[in-house]
């Protein structure tokens, strides 16, 4: 394993202070937390938006932290859900006494700190709610599982939220256009490297050169399918009709992500966009507009995620809305 | 043993803490099989904070020290592991508070262990986690009138055992779903450690 960190073990507090310092103009770190908030938070009146997960997803999730999208974002261990402790600080410190959104993405981790931390909070009479993204088409949803997975797509959820937070609307509003959001995008990714967790010190899974994995999520876990690896036409292909098959997006508008996953070049992520939109228009699914670029990355796993997330006019104009995020601006 | 102290419980997590140490490679293996791979590194830090906290302070009372250790495993673990071993301890320390750890005190908490980690994680037996361990052991100290280390120790082998062979459908191995069998549960194998770090301190009487 080659990286450039000082000790394995120290990485997230490591990020967290190089973070924490390069957007000291318009975030501020809790004290002794891992959590960052706006500077402004709490803001009168706003309903107040927390999200968070494992670190290793940069830009995610800190980097959606600003005007127009969330008010604090929590970093947990690498590919490791933060704690209910730290989840209740980030709660108090948005919360304006207009109420909190928690956005989840759906892992057994995530979704018990974020619910531990909800108790905690309504313990002390603070008006929590709380959605969970699972955008992923590579697991099949069912009741005997977890569910399907959270990836990429939870980023067009920031951006709704955000957006309707922004105007004043109330915890309920502001919950159901992310549920909205939620119940509208639908992602796979793909992968044909591995990433390295530091404290690990080797591969997630092996992959041969020639063999490619559909369906992987974004914790370096493997993928529902390996097979022979193919070229960018025939990947973007089967992503978008896997997406395709299980929702129908004929004569929608859509926006397209096509997110990297941490060592894949801009390059190879248009290349796979060039793809996406041929499908589309021959489907007669209209793109209102594209975001190719890293969002939801896995370390430097290299592979990428395509999503797509069906828009109508509301969707459409809290999608435009101002973003000052560092990592989503508007 | 005829009740379970406070020094038995410091034995019981330092024994658990150099099982978990020494194991931790092997748990993160597990889990990057059918996991996320953080399983070890994630318990090794969490039981390192819980030996330096339970070092740090006197306890008068076992639920005490139930109640650190939980507290610590919430914060410090992450991920599922922290809120399940969290809830784990937690409840022992409910059920102990304010009395004297004999036998029916213990099976008690163990049962309500049982119960809170089934609640927490919504999973049942059969589902390949650590609640497979957890409810086996509860099981068989129902059975029993005395602690009995080697009963506890067998029944939990068995019992992390027998998760290689059932498929997962709960928590991040369900993804996997018949990809998932052959392989061990990570919090099963973590749980094992923990009732053979149990059983050792009752064999040695702390």
């Amino acid at each position: 394993m080659k990286k450039i960190v000082n000790n394995p073990e120290q990485v997230v507090t490591d990020m967290f202070k190089g973070f924490v310092s390069a957007h000291a103009n318009t975030m501020k770190q809790l004290s002794e937390t891992t959590v960052v908030t706006r500077k402004e938070a709490p803001i009168t009146g706003k309903v107040g938006l927390v999200s968070g997960g494992g670190s290793g997803h940069e830009p995610a999730h800190a980097g959606y932290v600003g005007k127009g999208m969330l008010d604090a974002a929590v970093f947990g261990e690498v590919f490791t859900s933060p704690t209910p402790d730290q989840v209740f600080e980030a709660i108090k410190a948005v919360d304006s006494g207009a109420g909190v959104l928690l956005i989840i993405k759906n892992y057994t981790g995530d979704v018990m700190n974020f619910e531990m931390a909800q108790e905690m909070a309504e313990a002390e009479g603070i008006q929590v709610d709380k959605v969970v993204v699972n955008d992923d088409v590579a697991v099949e949803d069912s009741s005997f599982t977890t569910g399907r997975r959270g990836i990429a797509g939870t980023i067009f959820v920031h951006k709704i939220a955000g957006a309707i937070a922004e105007q004043g609307k109330s915890l309920a509003e502001v919950k159901a256009a992310a549920e909205k959001t939620i119940d509208y995008v639908r992602s796979i990714g793909m992968a044909i490297a591995p990433c390295t967790v530091p404290a690990a010190g080797n591969p997630s899974f092996t992959l041969a050169e020639d063999e490619m994995e559909i369906g992987i999520g974004i914790h370096g876990e493997p993928g529902i399918e390996r097979k022979k690896l193919a070229n960018a036409n025939e990947i973007a292909t089967e992503l978008v009709e896997k997406i395709l098959a299980d929702m129908d997006f004929t004569d929608s508008d859509v926006a397209v992500m096509i997110n990297g996953l941490g060592s894949t070049p801009e390059m190879e992520l248009y290349i796979v966009n060039g793809r996406v939109q041929e499908i589309l228009q021959e489907k007669g699914i209209t793109v209102y507009r594209t975001f190719v670029g890293e969002f939801m990355t896995s370390l430097e796993m290299a592979g990428c995620s395509v999503s797509l997330l069906k828009l109508d006019n509301q969707l459409k104009a809290l999608l435009d809305a101002p973003s000052e995020a560092p990592a989503f601006r508007n | 043993m005829d009740v379970f102290q406070v020094e038995h419980a410091h034995t019981w997590l330092k024994l658990a803490n150099e099982r978990i140490q020494a194991n931790k490679e092997q748990l993160t293996e597990l889990d990057q099989a059918i996991g996320d791979g953080d399983h070890g590194i994630n318990m090794a830090r969490g039981f390192k904070e819980v030996i330096s906290k339970l070092d740090a302070n006197d306890y008068d009372t076992v639920a005490d020290v139930m109640k650190d250790t939980a507290m610590t495993l919430m914060s410090k673990v992450g991920g599922a592991s922290g809120p399940l071993y969290g809830t784990a301890f937690l409840k022992l320390s409910m059920a102990f508070k304010g009395k004297n750890v004999d036998y029916q005190t213990f099976i008690k908490g163990i049962d309500e262990a049982v119960n809170g980690l089934k609640q927490r994680g919504k999973a049942e037996i059969g589902e390949k986690t650590l609640v497979d361990v957890w409810a086996a052991v509860s099981e068989t100290l129902q059975d029993n009138t005395t602690f009995a280390g080697d009963t506890i120790l067998q029944t939990a082998k068995t019992a992390m055992e027998h998760t290689k062979e059932t498929m997962a459908t709960k928590g991040r191995a369900a993804y996997f779903k018949e990809r998932s069998i052959g392989h061990l549960d990570p919090g099963a194998v973590s749980s094992y450690y923990l009732f053979e770090a149990l059983s050792l301190t009752i064999d040695e009487g702390a």
